[in-house]
């Protein structure tokens, strides 16, 4: 009988979800605040749950496939956050599309768990079953608008494009385990530090396991699917797939390399060197020709996921902290940027155009500032948290003498500068074009707020949450 | 020797079969293609001793999935011309990056670096070995974390088929149980008593 108290929030979110998936059979359209509700509630128990649950030490169970430690709680903490944040964001925006059903609940339900089970996973295969949970779910959530044309599109090719990703993660991890003879992450490790293990064959399964987290990260060259998904996916299903599932894959990738792999560090830091230069070049260039701002919130994703690499590829603590950091910040700030595209949105119009934004300080003086802070803190300019990642993950790899590297991340992200601020201009300088009043519902006003708010909060004391991460990879690290 | 031999038979066929998936024409012949390699992949699992998961995969992928498959494919109007337009202006580039990569491959797995020398042999199994019983504990005792993370995956995917398909149209001729059990004689005939003509 395996130790189940580690694993008692992922058991409770699936009753729970089990529960409200029966329950949202009663309900009728009308009174889906109700399993709104119930999600909600699902989600904070489980934060509680997981809160009073974490334990310190490195916790494993159900023979070494499951693991709970200081890093893992942070993580689900920060998913259930996000993902409760981003139902508040998106009720009204789903009701006036038709797509306030149950399954809209239910699904982002059992992505949560997917996440959940991707970052305690310490094992090839249960990292590998929380990816395809979590993935499958957000498929079928991007198709949930039927009788749109360009998010059946944009489902298929993240259906077909996550496949072929998931095919090319199981073959390198089956070179991986061929060479290892073991799926455990620690054995792993342990077979690959003594030297017992094939090293071409090892470096083969490298590359495919980079190449299929390249993918799922969205990296270049692996990243043409982005655009096309967050464009085509209503406004929060992109949020949903924007958001969390940025936390979980970076769970999956420190577990991967940073824990199995640690041995091949200088492998493996190579090509995500490689990665994060050809993203950050890119996603920052390519964004400034794009008209529609989910789009360029996509390519913007790009160059901050290559940034995410940047902490990763140094291979120390700190590294690994900093990138912890920087996807925790990551994913506040689409939450916010996506949030306040769904706040100017109504019924038959969507705010995804740049256009949109004109003139917005003359409509709403508070949405307008709220929205300067996030664009400054995608763009990194202090006082915003988004500056202190940014310079966090350069120390990092400054410290580890990727000296050529931080230049080059350094230009980009001045180059990346001037979409973000073409924004805050567009919003301040120009006059509007559409008066319409902004509506939505209070709490998401609020909420966004607090969000936008947060920005510079964290950014003028960032010690704390920072201290955090450190503390919780320093936990993870002693535990390989 | 003999199983050498079989090894490489259902190999040969296994690849052969593989390839004639992704170039027939016809996309039935492309399923039947993939029944025959499934086979021929149940043989090699057979080969390694494990019976029930070659049997599984011809009962449930042979006799289930495939069968479905070959339906969905006739009923569907494929038109096969108008897909591989356009197949000859990527045809070069796909190709170029075909060759670099399968010579990447054998360069790295070629025999003088990926050979058998460096893998040990599983020993055989003893005699009174069972595959299915093995299976069976592994599964609810080991392996039940992945087993129920699995079991959930099934659940996503009822829910999602079923949440992508099923869509009430106004036009809908649906059965209503309980209307048609209320229904009485009086209202579904009406006698009518009409006069004889001479």
């Amino acid at each position: 009988m395996p130790e189940l108290t580690p694993a008692l929030p992922e058991i409770f979110l699936l009753c729970a979800l089990s529960l409200i998936l029966i329950l949202d059979l009663l309900v009728d359209d009308p009174k889906r605040f109700i399993t709104f509700m119930l999600t909600q509630a699902a989600l904070a128990v489980c934060a509680i749950v997981t809160i009073s649950t974490a334990s310190s030490t490195v916790v494993h169970t159900f023979s070494n496939m499951y693991v709970s430690d200081m890093m893992t709680s942070v993580l689900k903490v920060g998913v259930y956050l996000s993902v409760m944040t981003l139902l508040i964001y998106s009720r009204r925006y789903i009701q006036s599309r038709g797509l306030c059903k149950g399954e809209f609940y239910t699904l982002s339900l059992f992505a949560v768990l997917g996440m959940m089970v991707m970052i305690s996973a310490n094992s090839f295969l249960t990292l590998y079953l929380g990816l395809e949970l979590m993935s499958l779910g957000l498929y079928a959530m991007v198709a949930l608008q039927r009788d749109s044309s360009v998010a059946t599109e944009a489902a298929m090719k993240y259906f077909v494009l996550g496949a072929l990703a998931s095919g090319l993660l199981l073959y390198g991890m089956s070179m991986l385990y061929g060479a290892t003879g073991s799926l455990d992450i620690g054995k792993v490790f342990i077979a690959i530090k003594s030297g017992q293990a094939n090293q071409n064959v090892l470096v083969f399964g490298l590359v495919f396991v980079v190449a299929g987290l390249g993918f799922k990260l969205g990296v270049v060259p692996f990243h043409m699917w982005i655009p096309d998904v967050y464009h085509g996916a209503p406004t929060a299903v992109t949020l949903f797939i924007g958001s969390a599932p940025k936390l979980a894959a970076f769970a999956f990738v420190f577990r991967i390399l940073a824990g199995g792999l640690q041995p091949l560090v200088h492998d493996w830091s190579q090509m995500l060197a490689i990665l994060a230069v050809l993203s950050m070049a890119i996603g920052n260039i390519t964004a400034i020709a794009q008209a529609n701002l989910k789009r360029m919130l996509a390519y913007s994703t790009i160059s901050h996921m290559g940034f995410l690499l940047l902490g990763i590829l140094s291979g120390t603590v700190n590294g690994y902290s900093s990138a912890m950091f920087y996807v925790l910040v990551y994913a506040l700030m689409t939450l916010g940027g996506f949030g306040m595209i769904m706040l100017l949105s109504r019924e038959g119009f969507e705010a995804d155009k740049l256009e949109d934004f004109r003139g917005l300080n003359t409509r709403s003086p508070w949405s307008a500032f709220i929205m300067l802070l996030l664009m400054f803190s995608m763009a990194g300019i202090p006082p915003t948290v988004g500056f202190y990642a940014k310079f966090s993950v350069l120390q990092a790899a400054l410290n580890t003498g990727h000296m050529g590297l931080v230049i080059a991340a350094v230009m980009f992200s001045l180059i990346g500068a001037f979409y973000y601020l073409r924004i805050v201009k567009l919003m301040y300088f120009d006059a509007p074009v559409d008066d319409a009043p902004i509506s939505g519902t209070s709490d998401a006003r609020v909420l966004l707020g607090v969000n936008g708010l947060a920005m510079l909060i964290l950014g003028i004391l960032p010690q704390s949450l920072m201290a955090l991460c450190e503390l919780s990879i320093q936990s993870s690290v002693a535990g390989f | 020797m003999i199983e050498t031999l079989v090894f490489y038979f259902f190999s040969a066929v296994l690849i052969l079969s593989s390839l004639a998936v992704i170039t027939a024409r016809n996309p039935v012949h492309s399923a039947l293609f993939l029944v025959l390699a499934f086979f021929t992949a149940a043989g090699l699992w057979l080969l390694l001793e494990a019976e029930f998961l070659a049997i599984v995969l011809v009962l449930v992928y042979v006799g289930a999935v495939m069968v479905l498959f070959l339906f969905v494919v006739m009923m569907l109007d494929i038109n096969i011309p108008k897909l591989r337009e356009g197949i000859w202006a990527w045809l070069p580039f796909g190709a170029l990056l075909a060759i670099v990569m399968v010579v990447e491959m054998w360069i790295v797995l070629g025999s003088e670096r990926f050979g058998l020398a460096g893998v040990i042999a599983p020993e055989g199994h003893p005699v009174g070995y069972s595959n299915t019983k093995e299976l069976g504990r592994l599964i609810y005792t080991q392996y039940v974390y992945p087993f129920e993370i699995a079991a959930v995956i099934l659940l996503v995917a009822i829910v999602s088929a079923i949440a992508l398909t099923l869509r009430r149209r106004k036009e809908t001729k649906s059965q209503l149980a309980s209307e048609q059990l209320a229904a009485h004689r009086q209202g579904r005939v009406r006698l009518v008593s009409m006069k004889r003509a001479d």
